[in-house]
């Protein structure tokens, strides 16, 4: 993150509305690109890499020769219709999932049946689930502290600390000794997110982080997921939320029958889309 | 609780058709009997005159003026606010009791006499007998409630084995084979272990079925939001899983818990010196059968009331991150 970078998140943390988060998105971008540009052919900025990914669910084929890759900084969009694979892919690159056939590699670690470090790659990997999960029996700000404390053995009062900072990064703070059930859906996914943030990891995966939402909802976790955007979060996205993937996307990813269709920047997918499964899915879902 | 409704209808002992058929009932099953000899004869005296000359007068008016009694005093409790009610109908129903205990013209010298030893040795080695098995059964159970859960088919086919067995067989039949069975492989242990290990074995059964059930009725998301933070199996059993578990095991486990106290009396089989042991070997000599045994139910009653407080404590304390 640049010096520019974090005078701007500053003037964010203190209330300096929407002009300020616009003007670091900006920012952010161009540093990005230019990022990418110089560092775009080594090998040591991908983070995720799936080639030829395969998974069948008994008989049913799930994921058909999926391959993606994944760069630092990147945010990618992943969308398409229900039971498309979607949500199984981005499960894969954690390892909730079995992928077996292909390989995948987070962090330069290969995922397979066999590994025993798979604790090393979800330590970098944050995860955001539809129905946020967030442990009920447990503080919002211990929820938080459990992850890092637990797993990297960091002391309480860092651990509380770092937990305090993220939950003001979702700008939740008041909320660090309710329990979950006392939030709003909203409030919940966004404690979701700062508990994956916690763990201060390289990638965050987003599974349909606001389907199981009220629309007026939907918001203030998009909020949360453009700022974290705009921190150079590299960031894999499942949603159905198209105006998010416009304005944030670096790529967006359309996926049908468990195979990539189509995929592109924003920009091209949304006003010139390929396919014809690519402009059907996108009338359907844009006549609203 | 259950769920309320909303819309408050009339209190139930406050509906005159209600009254009157309690009354009725109330009426028919006291005319059913003839309690013109009983205590209730003497208290009519002053109407009905002897009691024993009353006739079918004297029984119609005992009926009659029981039934009265028994209705004024459900529709005067109906009034009260809710927790007075629970109160004043423990009191009367404890009050009835005793007065059913006191008419078997007890010898309450006999039992003061006794008490005390009663107590430091036959309370003491039940809740010793009860506590000790009680924290076996807990290990065991958990042990096999994985293993029910898991892949590995070894595991599995151990844990439904040993449920299935301790489970199918009755307990008295376990604590003879343990205590005489044992021996015939050159294993000797005493009758207090024998009784702790048959206890541990048996409820262990029981409650592994109850964990398992707990266990499963956890959200599959709150295993993949804690592996996917990086939480082992351990942990996430330990820290995650379990703690959500227990509100839902711990109802079924205090039951499991206060049947196991009372089933501990099963071990004086082998002449363990505990409380129902004691109770009929004090009693027998002196032909005070009946002090004993009540004053030994009174004593296991008291004990389970105590686990059902710690029940209702823990429920309590895990109902915290549900409340809204």
């Amino acid at each position: 993150m640049t010096a520019g970078l974090k005078s701007h998140l500053k003037g964010l943390d203190s209330g300096d509305s929407s002009q300020a988060i616009g003007n670091v998105l900006r920012e952010s971008l161009s540093s990005q690109e230019s990022f990418s540009q110089k560092h775009g052919s080594m090998s040591a900025d991908i983070i995720i890499e799936a080639t030829n990914v395969s998974k069948w669910y008994g008989t049913f084929r799930a994921l058909t020769d999926v391959n993606l890759t994944v760069r630092k900084g990147e945010r990618i969009v992943i969308c398409g219709p229900s039971g498309s694979g979607k949500s199984t892919l981005i499960r894969c690159f954690n390892r909730l999932e079995a992928h077996q056939k292909g390989e995948i590699t987070v962090n330069g670690i290969r995922l397979h049946n066999k590994m025993r470090n798979v604790t090393e790659v979800r330590k970098n990997v944050g995860m955001v689930f539809q129905h946020f999960n967030l442990f009920p029996h447990m503080t919002v700000l211990m929820n938080c502290m459990a992850g890092p404390m637990w797993i990297k053995g960091v002391p309480e009062a860092q651990a509380k600390k770092t937990a305090l900072k993220f939950l003001e990064r979702v700008r939740i703070p008041e909320q660090a000794n309710k329990y979950p059930v006392q939030l709003s859906g909203g409030q919940q996914q966004r404690v979701a997110i700062a508990r994956s943030l916690c763990m201060e990891p390289a990638v965050m995966l987003f599974d349909e982080p606001t389907s199981a939402l009220d629309p007026e909802m939907v918001s203030e976790v998009l909020d949360t997921m453009t700022s974290l955007a705009s921190d150079g979060m590299t960031m894999v996205c499942v949603t159905h939320e198209m105006g998010f993937a416009r304005a944030v996307a670096d790529r967006v990813i359309f996926m049908d029958w468990g195979q990539i269709v189509e995929e592109g920047n924003p920009n091209d997918f949304f006003t010139n889309p390929q396919h014809e499964r690519t402009k059907l899915f996108l009338s359907q879902i844009l006549r609203h | 609780m259950l769920y309320q409704d909303t819309v408050e209808s009339e209190v139930l002992v406050h509906r005159p058709w209600f009254v009157a058929s309690i009354f009725g009932v109330v009426f028919a099953i006291c005319l059913m009997f003839n309690l013109v000899g009983t205590t209730f004869g003497e208290l009519m005296r002053p109407v009905i005159g002897d009691p024993l000359q009353s006739g079918v007068y004297g029984r119609f008016a005992i009926a009659f003026v029981i039934g009265v009694t028994f209705c004024l005093n459900i529709v005067l409790i109906g009034f009260a606010p809710l927790k007075a009610q629970i109160g004043i109908v423990w009191i009367e129903l404890l009050t009835l009791f005793l007065a059913f205990f006191k008419a078997f013209n007890l010898s309450l010298p006999f039992i003061w006499e006794n008490l005390p030893y009663l107590i430091t040795q036959g309370v003491v080695t039940t809740i010793y007998v009860s506590a000790v098995s009680l924290v076996c059964a807990s290990v065991i159970a958990i042990i096999a409630a994985i293993a029910k859960l898991s892949s590995n088919g070894f595991a599995y086919a151990i844990a439904s084995f040993y449920t299935s067995f301790f489970r199918g067989l009755p307990l008295l039949i376990q604590i003879y084979l343990i205590y005489l069975g044992l021996p015939q492989l050159g294993i000797v242990i005493n009758a207090v272990p024998s009784g702790i290990l048959a206890l541990s074995l048996c409820v262990g059964a029981y409650m592994t079925e109850i964990f398992r059930a707990g266990i499963q009725s956890i959200d599959r998301g709150q295993w993949e939001a804690s592996r996917s933070i990086g939480f082992g199996f351990g942990l996430t059993m330990r820290r995650i899983i379990l703690p959500q578990a227990l509100p839902v095991i711990i109802p079924p486990m205090g039951n499991t818990f206060i049947s196991m106290l009372k089933d501990s009396s099963l071990v004086s089989v082998l002449g363990v010196w505990e409380l129902t042991f004691l109770a009929r070997t004090i009693g027998q000599p002196t032909f005070h059968h009946m002090e004993m045994l009540i004053t030994a139910a009174m004593i296991y009653w008291i004990m389970s009331a105590c686990l059902e407080v710690a029940q209702s404590r823990l429920e309590r304390h895990y109902a915290r991150s549900k409340a809204r």
